[in-house]
């Protein structure tokens, strides 16, 4: 098993006739990805040049096709409606690909979506992907190899970047999880490093982090406690300035905190093998596994 | 998008917070006659962004017209050093005047996100006037935080609390809850990524005022406030990242001499991370963003060789979406139009990344192209030491 995304996770994909949103829809059905339908709100009843239904509202895509998740590809001004919209369908699993959505709009989706049953990655992130299974997300499929890693982290071509040295190493990845690189995120490690743990083809997890709030702290805190697996970790922004926001809108040293030495000190507490040279994430995880 | 304490000043008091009597001035004459209009003695504040203008010597109190013609010579001639500027300081072009208030007592109030528990927060403290992230280490149970109700806000009875807590009675209690309530107006309706005002001031005469005051705003929100770019003092930013910026890029200048483009962020600190590693200093953040094409990549080129200090640089592209042959051709394209004289080391990794290594090794322009990251960084660092 790998976790949240299965070979046959039924897919809608919201934002399917935009031009994100129809190349990526081409790539995850390359992929083998179960892509069932898309939403594009006025143009319910047509169909994609693939030949997949398009519907007006999440409701009637569910209703139609029995999907269970989406990726989002909408403009950021609308996507916490569109999360909504997605959340109150009652979609198990939710990708939001989409940067640059207010905070405030953020708070709202993080309070509707405590109360809810879904799992939210995202947004601004590259999605997720199960190797040789299912990809729902906008990261090249064949860098992947099906495998025993876990990987949780919150960039993109980093993610891309460990994968590939992992894959190269003959080791291969169970699921591999972008959070996003937002100040506030649906998922975070903590969530993630709790499912790896129950699920039998992860033998390892990789986190990659980096400057900028606590996500890290908390994740090594809740190992310390006790984590059956191995854990490898890379923090990316060891030489970031402070007060600086370093390309993500999450990623900046602020008032002295937030830095990478405090979060690789934490981790390294908690038992975590944190790797400072970030070519040798690939290598480091080989090693726990021996 | 940060501003000045005289414009957020103003948008404070647009929503009903008391702030003292005050003037901005954009030249040494217009802070003369501003001085004359507020009366003395006045406080002489400098306008930058960046904190700590108090212990930098940035804010002046003066009795006299001669006092205040020195001083304000002074703050527009010479650079001001704070902590958060940096050793060369910065240049001060605008002043605010203000009339000089009776301090009785000094607090902290401020209001931001807590990001790990997706909450607006409201944070007070008995002492003001200092600085607030060394309270925050040393004394951490000092500032008392309340969060927002989710998906409702702050309420009243945690203004209540916070009153309390601040330990104000009477009047100053009833001037401390409408404060509270006016500051979170301010945050939610500016879509703000913080309000601070740090010292909020109880005066001997028993008025609540907000002697500085610190707003930014979230630029992700910036779209549905068209207004606020008015706000905006370009002056305060390094001119070679709003020039990157209009060309889609995003950079960042430090301090180092191996100049880098990556594609990603996380990717582009790695990089940083990884020269760092093998001895090297990063000269720059720079993303080139998810599509590298030949005239970003022309881009990124003329403003990374634009600083004097880069010796060497690393292109370092993991090709996804983006295939490396197209980036190959984007930098062999830029080449063109740029004198290169600086060693440039080339990493393609992902998709079609052989074909665009093959490709390059072709034309015989004079670069490196590394086998791995590791070896991209190792080989970028040695040509710099070989300078």
């Amino acid at each position: 098993m790998s976790i949240l995304l299965e070979k046959n996770t039924r897919v809608l994909v919201q934002g399917i006739t935009g031009k994100e949103g129809a190349f990526h829809t081409d790539q995850m059905l390359t992929y083998g990805t179960q892509v069932v339908g898309g939403i594009s709100p006025g143009k319910g009843g047509t169909q994609t040049p693939k030949g997949l239904p398009v519907f007006d509202t999440v409701n009637q895509g569910v209703k139609a096709t029995g999907a269970t998740a989406s990726i989002i590809f909408v403009p950021p001004q609308m996507a916490a409606d569109t999360i909504l919209e997605a959340i109150d369908a009652g979609l198990d699993l939710v990708v939001c690909i989409s940067e640059g959505i207010p905070t405030f709009d953020m708070l709202k989706v993080s309070s509707v979506l405590e109360h809810s049953g879904t799992r939210l990655i995202g947004p601004n992130c590259p999605g997720l992907i199960s190797p040789g299974k299912s990809k729902l997300g906008i990261m090249p499929g064949f860098i992947f190899k099906e495998g025993c890693v876990g990987i949780i982290s919150r960039s993109g071509t980093l993610t891309y970047e460990a994968a590939y040295q992992i894959t190269n190493l003959n080791l291969g990845q169970s699921t591999c999880i972008g959070i996003g690189g937002d100040p506030i995120v649906g998922t975070n490690f903590i969530d993630l490093l709790r499912l790896f743990e129950k699920d039998e083809q992860t033998k390892a997890v990789v986190l990659i982090g980096e400057i900028g709030g606590t996500a890290e702290e908390e994740a090594a805190d809740h190992v310390s406690q006790g984590y059956s697996k191995p854990v490898v970790a890379f923090v990316a922004g060891h030489t970031a300035p402070p007060g600086r926001r370093m390309g993500h809108a999450g990623a900046i040293i602020a008032g002295g905190r937030g830095t990478a030495q405090e979060k690789i000190t934490a981790l390294q507490k908690a038992g975590i093998i944190v790797t400072l040279n970030p070519a040798e994430i690939g290598a480091t995880v080989a090693t726990v596994l021996k | 998008m940060k501003i000045h304490e005289y414009q957020a000043k103003e948008i404070f008091s647009r929503f009903g917070v008391a702030i003292p009597k005050g003037m901005p001035a954009f030249s040494a004459e217009e802070a003369l006659t501003a001085c004359d209009y507020i009366g003395f003695p006045c406080v002489i504040k400098a306008q930058i962004h960046a904190g700590g203008r108090g212990k930098g010597g940035g804010i002046r109190l003066v009795h006299n017209q001669d006092e205040a013609r020195q001083n304000i010579e002074e703050l527009l001639t010479r650079p001001l050093v704070t902590v958060q500027t940096g050793a060369a300081g910065k240049k001060v072009t605008r002043l605010l005047i203000e009339q000089s208030v009776q301090i009785s007592r000094e607090f902290y109030v401020g209001i931001t996100i807590d990001r790990s528990r997706a909450r607006q927060v409201l944070m007070v403290a008995q002492e003001g006037g200092v600085e607030i992230e060394n309270v925050a280490r040393t004394h951490p149970a000092a500032i008392a935080k309340m969060y927002a109700l989710p998906g409702f806000g702050l309420q009243n009875f945690q203004f209540r609390q916070a009153a309390s807590i601040l330990g104000l009675t009477g009047e100053a209690y009833k001037k401390a809850l409408k404060l509270f309530g006016s500051l979170y107006n301010v945050f939610r309706r500016t879509d703000a990524a913080l309000v601070e005002v740090n010292p909020l001031v109880l005066t001997a005469d028993g008025n609540l005022v907000a002697l500085d005051a610190k707003l930014n705003f979230d630029d992700n929100a910036l779209y549905r406030h068209a207004d606020y770019q008015n706000l905006r003092d370009i002056s305060e930013e390094d001119p070679d990242e709003v020039e990157a910026a209009k060309q889609g890029l995003n950079y960042i200048r430090l301090t180092g001499n191996v100049g880098c483009m990556v594609n990603g962020a996380g990717l582009a600190m790695a990089t940083m991370d990884i020269i760092k590693h093998f001895g090297g200093e990063p000269a720059n953040f720079l993303d080139v963003g998810g599509v590298a094409s030949a005239s970003t990549i022309a881009s990124g080129f003329r403003i990374l060789l634009a600083d004097p200090h880069v010796k060497a640089v690393l292109v370092n592209i993991f090709g996804g979406i983006v295939r490396c042959d197209r980036v190959a051709t984007g930098i062999v394209e830029a080449l063109k139009t740029i004198e290169l004289k600086v060693p440039l080391v080339i990493r393609l990794e992902g998709t079609n990344a052989i074909i665009a290594r093959q490709y390059l090794a072709q034309t015989g322009l004079p670069f490196a192209v590394a086998t791995d990251f590791a070896d991209a960084a190792r080989k970028v660092v040695k040509a710099v030491q070989g300078c």
